[in-house]
């Protein structure tokens, strides 16, 4: 199945030195699930190299098994031409090989040293050597140009902080293999733009990087290869330089893709509208955090019928604290919130949820599922109270719900009673719409809709935007991703400091200006 | 999943499904198999080590036990304890609370039914009065449990602290109103209850003649039935064991969680009282000081073997009493505190066994597929 393209870019150690990563015929089975099936990859030393592919598709699976978490069914591994096969975490890192995963590992409450040289501390007497450790911690910063204050506690730090605290501690390790897992799932533009200038110095310095991801615009930003998986199995590996978006979406899917959300041509979606009814409304809104400063400072917006209203901004601006105040998840320090013209901020989430405003939360693994529950169970979280009768569960009609969504939703499996834990995230994902965008609402919340989630279900969820828009659905969207929000806006906001730092009409809205606005350079017009 | 998309799907549930309630029910079995393999193992050293023949002690064990009427029906009576106070862990555990108060529970369910049973007029049928006794024990447990539930709903205090301490205050209490108030003059126990006495196994089946086995009995499974109608059957249930595993999910599914917990603890510890009715109902028919010492803290392995299902409890209940009865059984050979690191053995096995007969099961439905 590979392709072989020869050497994309020439090797830093030379065309007669050995592939930095081999891997070849991997097997991996989790129970009937064959997550891996004969699949292949080749890294040439000194290069990143993009392993690309949909949720599920095993890409996160063959490199736990290239750092050692898991042992393979069958097939080699070879590292520096050398075969490792069936490895231990510990061996991987002695040979070099870190993997950055998409879940920081860290101890919040240590400081940033501390969780850098954590296993492998040096210690004077017993003690460890704090100054020590924070000066190892402070070249090594230097020298990559992680920049991040080693004194400081990681539970203070950004999610962009914390993970420069993954990569250092990966290459305190001495890793010159390093693998990283989605890493820009969770960044600012700025902040992925700077993870490029490093991973770039890396590979200056003769490190080998495996970046897996499915943004392909990221892929032709950075990578010199690209392999593609698809259901476990390599469907093609290419050097960037030749290939294309589109051909990568294809070999991802296995059929052609329209590319709204990954840098397409936006589509403008309707630009008349008939009524200035209002169906969300927010006055003055002000949210205290937990540190009782105001994580959403007297913020107003008015959304209409048929309209979605983007949210941009770097996280961590009170974009979660606003969702989840609409929502009923957090109190409100003062303002109001107006569903259909009621007043709605001192109600339930239940009540709420009866009213008409749907939910989809950014963060399905904790909030939006229960991942141990079936998917018929999943499907009415929120409405067991219109499922049920006298008390009891109302076992048909669960399951009569169930069949009905997961064929119109296309969620697969489609055994209703799988535990939501076994899907792929994408299909998690497809549980949630289906639950909050399958039943009558008027308002929706949506909150990183399309996050960790692959090409296909993107473009599915898309289109689901834009159909509940058209049927007079009032829709406020908040992304991370600047062309997902410029894609379906048709009014856009960028929250800065817990406050609306402009609110353009998409019309006037570009990646430039919304950047500026994002980071505080643009002055502040709410 | 490679082939035809159209023909897969049809065919790919019920063979997953059927693989997945396979997997589910190894799990649930092979624990407490394996960790009673462990258990006879670690106890064949011990009896050896006491200077006596496994193979004798084990047949005097089963023989006091399973093996004639009177040490089945003492397994029962001991067990029908380990059912309610086992089911008052296991539905704590489900909404994510870990009530170790089963103790104490019992104990003032028990105690607050036999004082309404010595104040009621004598000679009314024990059918009429059973509500009054059901209400009765579940207040008494309830009170206790519940009290554990509205300091953590309110106050944020951790149910594991408030439930031991709940244990010492409410026990000590027990004995002060026995000793001072109720007891009968020279024993340990209030007066006895005047109606409402249920009748044991033995008047019924005669081979029971002499064992404390009662129709309380009957009263433990219809609260196992209830049980799990309501954790697995009711909207009640559902909203409890989404707050036990995700309470951020359950909040978001409108449930108000420190409401769940309250009223699981509430549940919890009715249930536990209710469980004071098979000594104070069933057996002797009076409360006495320490008659349930153990019971509650040996519930929570009931429920930790029994896996949380209350179908699993029952099972795990009736392992419990028998190794407990056997213990007194086995006593001529060797000292009975034997069976009681067995029983911790157990335990300890499943706990251990758990994960890891769950990995070594993963390990074998691999090689098949390689």
């Amino acid at each position: 199945m590979t392709q072989p393209t020869g050497e994309p870019r020439p090797a830093a150690a030379g065309p007669s030195s050995p592939p930095a990563v081999s891997l070849h015929g991997i097997d991996k089975s989790f129970g009937p699930v064959r997550a891996n099936r004969a699949a292949s990859l080749e890294v040439a030393r000194g290069e990143i190299h993009a392993l690309v592919g949909e949720n599920g598709a095993g890409k996160s699976t063959l490199m736990r098994v290239l750092s050692g978490m898991y042992a393979p069914s069958a097939g080699t591994v070879a590292v520096n031409g050398r075969d490792v096969t069936g490895w231990s975490t510990a061996q991987a890192i002695d040979a070099g090989v870190g993997m950055v995963h998409q879940h920081f590992m860290l101890v919040p409450t240590l400081t940033v040293a501390e969780n850098i040289v954590l296993g492998r501390e040096v210690t004077s007497a017993g003690q460890l050597d704090r100054a020590g450790a924070e000066r190892a911690v402070s070249e090594l910063s230097a020298r990559t140009g992680l920049a991040v204050a080693p004194h400081r506690k990681v539970g203070d730090l950004s999610v962009g902080e914390a993970q420069r605290v993954e990569i250092l501690k990966t290459l305190y390790r001495g890793a010159r293999i390093l693998i990283l897992d989605e890493p820009t799932a969770v960044l600012s533009p700025r902040e992925v733009d700077d993870l490029w200038r490093v991973l770039r110095q890396m590979r200056q310095g003769g490190d080998t990087i495996v970046l897996i991801t499915h943004k392909l615009d990221e892929v032709m930003e950075v990578s010199d290869t690209v392999t593609v998986m698809r259901q476990g199995q390599t469907v093609g590996r290419v050097a960037t330089r030749l290939t294309s978006p589109a051909e990568l979406a294809r070999l991802m899917v296995g059929r052609d893709v329209a590319l709204t959300g990954a840098g397409g041509a936006p589509v403008p979606v309707h630009t008349v509208r008939a009524d200035a009814r209002v169906a969300l409304e927010v006055r003055e809104l002000t949210v205290a955090d937990a540190r009782k400063a105001h994580a959403v400072d007297g913020v107003s917006f008015a959304i209409a019928p048929g309209e979605i209203l983007g949210v941009a901004g770097v996280e961590g601006n009170g974009q979660t604290e606003l969702v989840e105040a609409i929502a009923g998840l957090r109190a409100i320090a003062s303002g109001a919130i107006l569903l259909d013209g009621h007043d709605i901020s001192r109600r339930t989430v239940r009540a709420r949820s009866d009213a008409g405003l749907s939910h989809i939360p950014e963060d399905r693994q904790t909030r939006g599922l229960v991942l141990d529950y079936s998917i018929a169970d999943n499907l009415i979280l929120g409405q067991q109270h219109r499922f049920a009768r006298h008390g009891a569960l109302d076992a048909a009609r669960i399951a009569d719900n169930a069949r009905r969504q997961i064929a119109t939703f296309d969620i697969r499996p489609s055994d209703a009673t799988a535990p939501a834990r076994a899907l792929s995230g994408g299909n998690q994902q497809k549980i949630v719409i289906a639950r909050e965008m399958g039943r009558d609402f008027s308002v929706l919340l949506a909150a990183q809709p399309t996050r960790g989630v692959d090409v296909g279900a993107i473009e599915f969820i898309h289109a689901q935007l834009r159909e509940a828009s058209a049927a007079g659905k009032a829709v406020l969207l908040v992304s991370a991703d600047l062309a997902e929000i410029l894609a379906l806006s048709d009014r856009i906001a960028v929250m800065y400091g817990g406050r609306f730092a402009a609110v353009l009409p998409r019309a006037d809205a570009t990646k430039d200006v919304l950047g500026a606005y994002m980071t505080g350079a643009s002055g502040r017009a709410a | 999943m490679s082939a035809s998309p159209t023909s897969a799907p049809a065919a790919a549930p019920l063979g997953a499904r059927r693989a997945r309630l396979r997997a589910q029910l190894e799990e649930a079995v092979l624990p407490p198999i394996v960790a009673l393999l462990i258990a006879a193992l670690v106890g064949d050293i011990l009896i050896l080590t006491y200077g006596q023949s496994p193979g004798a002690v084990y047949r005097l064990l089963f023989e006091g036990t399973w093996g004639n009427a009177y040490g089945l029906g003492q397994v029962l009576y001991k067990a029908t304890t380990l059912t309610f106070t086992g089911l008052s862990v296991a539905i704590g555990l489900r909404a994510g609370l870990f009530n170790i108060g089963a103790e104490s529970q019992l104990a003032a369910g028990g105690f607050v039914a036999a004082v309404v049973g010595t104040l009621l007029p004598p000679g009314i049928p024990a059918l009429v009065v059973l509500p009054l006794f059901l209400l009765a024990a579940a207040v008494g447990g309830g009170v206790v449990g519940g009290a554990a539930g509205v300091l953590k709903s309110r106050w944020g205090a951790h149910e594991v602290i408030t439930t031991i301490m709940l244990n010492f205050i409410v026990l000590a209490l027990l004995n002060y109103l026995t000793v001072a108030h109720f007891k009968v003059f020279d024993t340990l126990h209030t007066a006895e209850i005047r109606s409402g006495a249920l009748p044991r196994l033995s008047a019924v089946i005669p081979a029971f003649h002499g064992s404390a086995a009662n129709v309380v009995i009957l009263l433990a499974l219809i609260a196992v039935a209830i049980a799990w109608w309501y954790l697995f059957r009711s909207r009640a249930g559902y909203e409890l064991r989404a707050a036990g595993l995700q309470p951020q999910a359950a909040e978001y599914g409108g449930v108000h969680v420190p409401g769940v917990w309250w009223r699981a603890m509430l549940i919890s510890g009715a249930v536990a009282g209710i469980g004071g009715l098979n000594f104070v109902l069933g057996y002797k028919h009076y409360y006495e000081d320490g008659f349930s010492t153990g019971a509650g803290f040996l519930g929570i392995a009931v429920a930790l073997v029994g896996r949380n299902n209350p179908v699993g409890v029952v099972l795990a209940a009736l392992l419990f009493g028998t190794l407990s009865q056997g213990g007194l059984a086995v006593n001529a050979l060797v000292p009975k505190q034997m069976v009681e690191v067995l029983q911790a053995v157990v335990i300890i096995a499943v706990a251990t066994s758990v994960p890891e007969v769950r990995r070594l099961l993963r390990g074998a439905r691999r090689s098949p597929d390689a």
